[in-house]
């Protein structure tokens, strides 16, 4: 399956380029993510746990960054193994371009299953990956823009597409240096 | 009046008590003393190198025995196919190795790759997830057309994935081109035959077991021909040698075809049982089930029907690709062939007739013959370009079908595809149909489901069928690499009461029940006095299964070769008990008697002196009575009928209400009405499901989108009528001695056309010519609204 998709962002393009390759923003953002492990400056590895429709599984992956041109663009790809439940694969080819309101982001992306989530899951797929990009880049923009004024009221508790509070000023101030 | 005993009558089926109160013995109700439990590691992908496999970390895991690949399984033969097709060029068929496990390539979704044998299911299932799989995925060839074309190949040997080209029958190609060219019409169709999964009740099973002290192996296996297994198994794949090797077939809860074939994991538990010393459980759950157990149909075929102006069919022209999946299953070569291209006469003159079959390798679980196989696919072209071809001509479907049938005085009559049809009577058949329809009331039934807004639509179909497989020499001379006749024991107890050991297997059919009936008629005794025993090539002496709805016309013909046997001989005691000639004395109602006199005696008397021999004929006779028949039916039986489907579509949702579907079937003679019925119902729900909504679906990479019941749509009985269903137009068979000609797969051959022929004309007047199974209401939606 494939999709694509777009997101203005309210912060300066090197703020998001830089965020887009920091290993505790991506574990902040890819859904489920338990850990994730730099292994090179374009390689890690990762864990992370998900339900597509009747199937559970821990997936172990690895990540690799190919494509780059730093502040412009990357691809980012992965392969993931679910042991009994099967496997899922992806990537997504990453752009940024300034704008007079922040950085527009750009993705096209596509996704791949296989075994027993293929075959209990199929139909299932597209919604499921759609959700998963939607969560990822919402999660992303949060977590870039920074925290906001009323950042409190709307505290999430982490479980459903939203970065607790206090990570996301964490990582803001990883990112901006503030 | 019908009968309450005997040939005839609607007796109870025997078997349903056990079935019914859950006390039937199926094979994963067996459990052997040091059992182990075998976990399959299948591949997720659909086609790939494999680089390596590592099973260091899944061996010490707890409980685990030993793990097995493909490695360990050096000098084993691939899993072999029974029947050798030769292509157009006198060429034989493409016949890749089939390994145990697979071996340098995984080729589907499913296929074995490793075997982690455990203490505990759970134990091996764990350390399934520790082995290390590097697999380097390759493009999944899926599309037929585009796959012989080349690109990918699914076995390097085989580089266009080309398993055959055939050509049947070659002579007449140039007739039937030179009728097409210059006849008055030629209706044409290009139609899919849509893939299903078989899905019995009860996925495979099998145990491996190993006597070290004797050297002998038993396996226990979900099979309908416990004997064939035995077969292939121990004389292609392992080397052991029948005397040495048992199979068992217990109770068996459906086939479908799906369990005719030999299987990797039959192979595998027996083998593996003597590397380990111990008994090995598998059992497939649903899922394992939908990737691994043979799929059927999957054709694609354009047909083209030449007709003069008063709609005389003068030849017929087809092409099919037949998707062969990704190994040769055990029959699936014959399927497309010899089972599909022989019936392409259907019900009709039809002189001249050539198809062209190529069978394609794709990266799908293998495909074989399923209920009907190869019949129900000839079948839905003929009947499905027929009803095109009336609507063009502009005369009644029924009428056209009427014209071109063979007529009841043509019998024997010789087909232009190689066979001989030695009785029936189609009009007789329709014309059933067409009453019990009310074809005659149709018109008003329309205009009332027009004033609701539906379209109201009816489909005729007839459909003929070889059954009774088959006549040994010929099957030979076709490819067949094993005889197809049946064998049977009949065992006269001492007291006169009958054990019957039969080569057919019942898994759902009633055997039990319906070959008591005919022995119990022979012999004039109640039916609980006879026992019908199978599935075990330890007790039966030899067997070639049930399939190809031949178990009463070539089963049930060896018991009565073997009950006149046995009458012959029980005759020959009683003269010596009467004192008078053999010639003389006749047995009828379970008594023998000199004619022309008051003498008789018992049949318990008799059977009695047969194993208490103080008064016997001993110079002309030996004690016992017990006798062993091989039948080798003569032709094939030739079972047909005339089916009439009514429906009503919403034109809004597209979804199609079957209001009437009734079922006129000759069948030859009938011993139990009752379970003719039921086989005619279950077929006829089975040809529904595949018309309306089964349909197994891979997507681009070889997933099966469609794997398990969640998405995998099977018939229900809220989802038809009650079927009316006849067999009162019966032209008896005329070369088994029961008369008979099968029943078993009629219901999944006739029904998909007539449905869909009732579709198609339902929404004729918003002008759908064509809409290919299943219809979903997604499809006649689309169909109704572009």
């Amino acid at each position: 399956m494939e999709m694509s998709g777009e997101r203005l962002i309210a912060a300066p393009r090197g703020v998001v380029w830089k965020a887009l390759n920091d290993p505790e923003v991506l574990k902040a953002c890819i859904p489920g993510c338990e850990e994730i492990e730099q292994t090179s400056p374009t390689e890690l590895t990762a864990k992370v746990t998900q339900k597509v429709g009747p199937v559970k599984a821990k997936f172990t992956g690895q990540i690799e960054l190919s494509d780059i041109v730093p502040e412009e663009s990357y691809r980012i790809s992965g392969t993931g193994k679910g042991g009994a439940a099967g496997g899922a694969s992806g990537g997504a080819a990453v752009s940024l371009t300034e704008t007079d309101d922040g950085t527009m982001l750009t993705y096209q992306a596509e996704a791949k299953v296989t075994g027993k989530i293929a075959q209990l899951g199929a139909r299932l797929i597209d919604g499921f990956a759609k959700k998963m990009a939607d969560q990822f880049f919402s999660r992303f923009q949060e977590v870039v823009e920074g925290p906001k004024g009323d950042a409190e009221a709307t505290e999430g508790d982490g479980a459903d597409g939203d970065v607790p509070a206090d990570e996301k000023k964490g990582l803001w101030a990883r990112l901006t240096g503030a | 009046m019908p009968k309450d005993t005997g040939i005839g009558a609607s007796s109870k089926r025997r078997e349903d008590i056990r079935f019914l109160t859950g006390k039937g013995q199926y094979t994963d109700d067996i459990n052997r003393p040091g059992q182990t439990y075998a976990y399959i590691l299948r591949s997720d992908i659909a086609h790939g190198v494999i680089n390596g496999i590592d099973t260091g970390a899944a061996s010490a895991m707890p409980g685990v025995i030993r793990v097995f690949t493909s490695a360990d399984m050096e000098g084993l033969g691939g899993v072999p196919c029974g029947w050798q097709v030769t292509d157009k060029n006198g060429d034989p068929m493409k016949e890749p190795m089939h390994p145990i496990l697979a071996a340098g390539k995984v080729r589907h979704v499913g296929d074995p790759i490793a075997v982690v044998v455990g203490e505990t299911l759970d134990q091996a299932r764990d350390a399934a997830e520790k082995i290390e799989l590097d697999i380097t995925e390759l493009p999944a060839v899926m599309d037929m057309a585009s796959a012989i074309q080349g690109g990918a190949a699914v076995h390097d040997d085989v580089p266009d994935n080309l398993c055959f080209d055939w050509e049947f029958v070659a002579e007449n190609k140039d007739a039937v081109d030179a009728a097409i060219a210059g006849a008055h019409h030629v209706t044409t169709l290009e139609l899919t035959n849509n893939r299903l999964v078989a899905n019995p009740m009860e996925p495979r099973a099998a145990i491996g077991e190993f006597e070290p002290g004797t050297g002998d192996y038993t396996l226990y296996t979900t099979s309908q021909n416990p004997h064939v297994i035995r077969l292939l198994m121990g004389a292609f794949v392992l080397s052991i040698p029948e005397h040495k090797l048992r199979v068992v077939a217990p109770d068996v809860g459906g086939g479908f075809g799906s369990k005719i074939y030999h299987y990797a994991e039959e192979a595998f538990v027996t083998w593996a049982a003597a590397q380990i010393k111990r008994p090995i459980k598998w059992v497939a759950d649903r899922s394992e089930d939908f990737i691994s157990a043979a799929q059927g149909r999957d054709h694609v075929t354009k047909v083209e029907l030449a007709m003069d102006a008063y709609g005389n069919f003068l030849a017929l022209r087809c092409s099919t690709l037949a998707n062969m999946g990704a190994y040769l299953s055990t029959f699936a070569p014959c399927v497309p062939t010899w089972l599909h291209g022989t019936l392409l006469a259907g019900n009709y003159k039809t002189p001249v007739i050539f198809t062209n079959v190529k069978a394609v390798f794709t990266n799908t679980v293998p495909v074989d013959a399923y209920r009907g196989a190869g019949r129900p696919e000839a079948t839905y072209q003929l009947e499905r370009t027929i009803d095109k071809a009336a609507r063009e001509m502009g005369i009644d479907p029924i009428e056209l079908r009427r014209r071109n049938f063979i007529q009841p005085d043509q019998y024997p009559y010789a087909t232009p595809v190689a066979v001989e049809y030695d009785t029936g009577n189609y009009d007789a058949t329709m014309s059933k149909a067409a009453e019990m329809a009310d074809v005659a009331g149709f018109q008003g039934r329309k205009a009332a489901s027009a004033a609701n807004g539906k379209l109201r639509g009816l489909g005729i179909a007839s459909y003929i069928e070889a059954c009774g497989i088959a006549p040994s020499s010929l099957v030979g001379a076709l490819g067949a690499r094993a005889g197809l006749f049946e064998c049977a024991t009949v065992r006269v107890n001492p007291t006169g009461n009958i054990s019957v050991f039969t080569g057919s297997h019942s898994h759902g059919q009633g055997h039990e029940t319906t070959f008591a009936q005919v022995v119990a008629d022979m012999v004039g005794c109640p039916e609980e006095n006879v026992d019908i025993v199978h599935g075990d090539t330890s007790k039966i002496a030899f067997g070639m299964g049930t399939y190809g709805s031949r178990s009463l016309a070539v089963g049930g013909a060896a018991i009565v070769k073997s009950m006149e046997k046995i009458i012959a001989k029980a005759s020959k005691i009683a003269a010596h008990l009467m004192e008078a000639s053999a010639d003389d004395v006749v047995f009828k109602d379970g008594q023998f008697s000199v004619q022309g006199t008051d003498k008789s005696v018992a049949w318990g008397d008799v059977c009695l002196t047969a194993y208490v021999p103080h008064n016997f004929p001993h110079d002309q006779l030996e004690p016992g009575l017990e006798e062993t028949s091989f039948y080798d039916p003569a032709n094939f039986t030739y079972p047909a009928g005339a089916y009439i489907c009514e429906v009503e579509v919403d034109p809004d949702t597209g979804v199609v209400d079957v209001q009437s579907f009734v079922a006129a079937d000759d069948f030859g003679n009938v011993v139990n009405p009752m379970i003719v019925e039921g086989q005619v119902h279950g077929g006829l729900a089975q040809g529904l499901g595949q018309a309306m909504m089964e349909h197994a679906v891979y997507d681009e990479n070889g997933q099966i989108a469609s794997g398990s019941f969640m998405d995998y749509a099977m018939p229900r009985a809220a989802d038809f009528p009650m079927f009316e269903v006849d067999h009162s137009c019966n032209t008896p068979c005329t070369h088994n001695p029961l008369g008979v000609k099968g029943c078993g797969e009629a219901g999944a051959i006739g029904s998909p056309p007539a449905l869909v022929n009732a579709v198609v004309d339902a929404l004729a007047e918003r002008g759908v010519t064509h809409i290919d199974m299943p219809l979903t209401p997604a499809r006649v939606w689309s169909a109704l609204n572009g």
